[in-house]
């Protein structure tokens, strides 16, 4: 009995550990889906991207850990700059299955053009952080870093929407798009600046990935559909409801996983995700009118 | 003086539709018109042809010298016009205070904190609403709600204001206020306004002149005494407000 509570705890732990990455990844979906009104089918992809920037930045150019990460950040940051302005715009009032299938398609686009330029080997830093020993626990540094990270990229994202007036007019744009241009503000300014946002999530939630998992072209099918699942569990676009879904989402693959195979944990959190989408169909936190 | 506006011209159809059929007026600097006619005579798809929501079919809208007909909503707004709605819109999540000086920050693309913080406070201290950065939107009820859209509309820092005012949801008193308050920021800013109103008697004691629209033309355009005796104005108006239109004629002359 004692044995089963260290690993329960421990369980929880790692739960609440996966869920801060996880919300990492469902704020840059509902960041750009609450802005700008569209998926990022292909979101995993651009972290996909991120991760070999990591690879090739720290493992093959040798710079520093730190470093890679700014400048891994900054490059899928630009990425999503340039996925706005090259497909996005265009298709701002299309029917929103058009924008479905343009961005489903910069999916499988990105997919081939990795394996066409890294192959399909899996490869990693080729690093590996400690184990750190408490209790009679074992919890992995790099789960640990990339919780911390996480959080701290989440603050700093919390900050800049509510202390400044571009944030503030971000999570006004979301609100009433016609009204915001009618005060003077260039929608497509805030949307590329959102876009920008959103893309420097998946990259910093790229450079923490890749601590843990090896990169290969078809790697963002781990996290796409579980953050687009976790986004509209919370509520597609309520940022708060992602928050809360992510650490749920995790807690029952955490701890799902600890009385059989890790596997069986995620059957669990989607069958839990879909008896939620008859409960409450509208999202965890769903906003009433 | 010079016109502050000049339209000259102006069309839009939507299809077949004909909303605005070629209506030209002139406005001086710190004028107040009324816009007038009843429901669909075209003065909201002229106010959005005004701020650019909506792309004029043909015609020239000429702003302090500039042509602005077609331009993007923003860069309207940031060249002076400032603009109400009629059902008001606020941002319910965010405080009055932010409302206003996210307006503020980005009118006339200012892009200063200080700066929005000043418009706010200005904007709305004119409409009399407090300068608490924490009361938030859901305290207001519909007075206040249309004291907040016309300080968001004050902080984008207009030279021209178009107020879609419709007192509708007021009652007497507050319609005076509302008025008044027109009249007050007028005087204050020295600023141009054009009023969009259905209900005639309290604009009629405000404005300078009228304009009446119907089916998208200018049927009228004059003092309100003038205006109110107009055979066609009162034609428009008959069986339903012909009574409030010689009440109001009255009213302005006395």
């Amino acid at each position: 009995m004692e044995f089963f509570d260290i690993y329960l705890v421990e369980a929880l732990i790692n739960g609440v550990l996966l869920g801060g990455v996880l919300a990492l990844l469902a704020l840059g979906l509902n960041l750009i889906f609450g802005v700008i009104d569209v998926v990022w089918i292909c979101y995993a992809e651009l972290i996909m991207l991120g991760m070999y920037a990591m690879y090739f930045l720290f493992s093959v150019y040798q710079l520093p850990w730190p470093l890679a990460a700014l400048i891994t950040i900054a490059i899928v940051g630009v990425l999503g700059l340039v996925l706005h302005y090259l497909v996005i715009a265009p298709l701002l009032g299309s029917p929103p299955i058009n924008q479905l299938l343009a961005t489903g398609g910069v999916l499988f686009f990105l997919q081939s053009a990795a394996t066409v330029m890294f192959g399909i080997d899996f490869r990693n830093l080729g690093i590996r952080l400690p184990v750190l020993e408490a209790g009679d626990m074992f919890i992995s540094y790099a789960r640990l870093l990339a919780f911390g990270a996480a959080l701290v990229g989440m603050l700093i994202v919390y900050l800049f929407l509510t202390r400044t007036y571009t944030g503030t007019a971000i999570r006004a744009i979301s609100q009433d798009r016609e009204i915001m241009t009618l005060m003077g503000v260039d929608s497509r300014r805030i949307y590329l600046i959102t876009s920008a946002l959103g893309g420097s999530l998946a990259g910093l939630a790229a450079c923490l990935l890749v601590l843990q998992y090896d990169v290969h072209p078809f790697v963002g099918l781990s996290f796409g559909p579980i953050t687009f699942l976790i986004c509209v569990l919370g509520g597609l676009g309520n940022f708060a409801g992602g928050f809360v879904a992510a650490f749920l989402f995790a807690e029952i693959i955490s701890l799902g996983g600890l009385y059989s195979d890790l596997e069986w944990g995620y059957v669990l959190a989607f069958a839990f995700f879909i008896i939620m989408m008859f409960i409450r169909p509208a999202g965890l936190l769903a906003r009433r009118t | 003086m010079t016109a502050v506006l000049n339209v000259e011209g102006l069309v839009k159809r939507f299809g077949g539709f004909t909303a605005v059929n070629h209506v030209s007026f002139q406005m001086e600097q710190g004028e107040i018109l009324g816009l007038i006619g009843p429901n669909g005579s075209g003065k909201s798809t002229i106010f959005n042809l005004l701020s650019g929501t909506l792309k004029p079919t043909a015609g020239s809208i000429r702003f302090r010298g500039h042509e602005i007909a077609g331009h993007s909503p923003h860069s309207i707004i940031n060249g002076g016009i400032g603009r109400t709605f009629q059902i008001p819109r606020p941002f319910r999540r965010l405080s009055i205070f932010d409302n206003v000086a996210l307006a503020g920050f980005y009118g006339q693309g200012r892009h200063s904190r200080s700066a929005a913080f000043e418009a706010a406070e200005r904007a709305l201290g004119l409409v009399g609403l407090p300068t608490d950065r924490h009361a938030m939107v859901d305290g207001l009820g519909a007075a206040g709600l249309k004291k907040l859209e016309l300080a968001k509309a004050l902080a984008t820092g207009p030279q021209l204001l178009l107020a879609d005012e419709s007192l509708g949801g007021l009652d007497e008193h507050e319609m005076d206020q509302a008025a008044d308050m027109l009249r007050a920021i007028r005087k204050e800013l020295g600023i141009t306004i054009i009023w969009v109103e259905h209900i005639m008697g309290v604009l009629m004691r405000v404005v300078d002149r009228v304009m009446v629209l119907d089916h998208g033309e200018k049927i009228a355009e004059g003092l309100p005494a003038e205006v109110a005796g107009d055979p066609r104005v009162i034609e428009v108006y008959l069986g339903t407000d012909a009574t409030a239109v010689h009440a109001a004629a009255t009213a302005a002359r006395g």
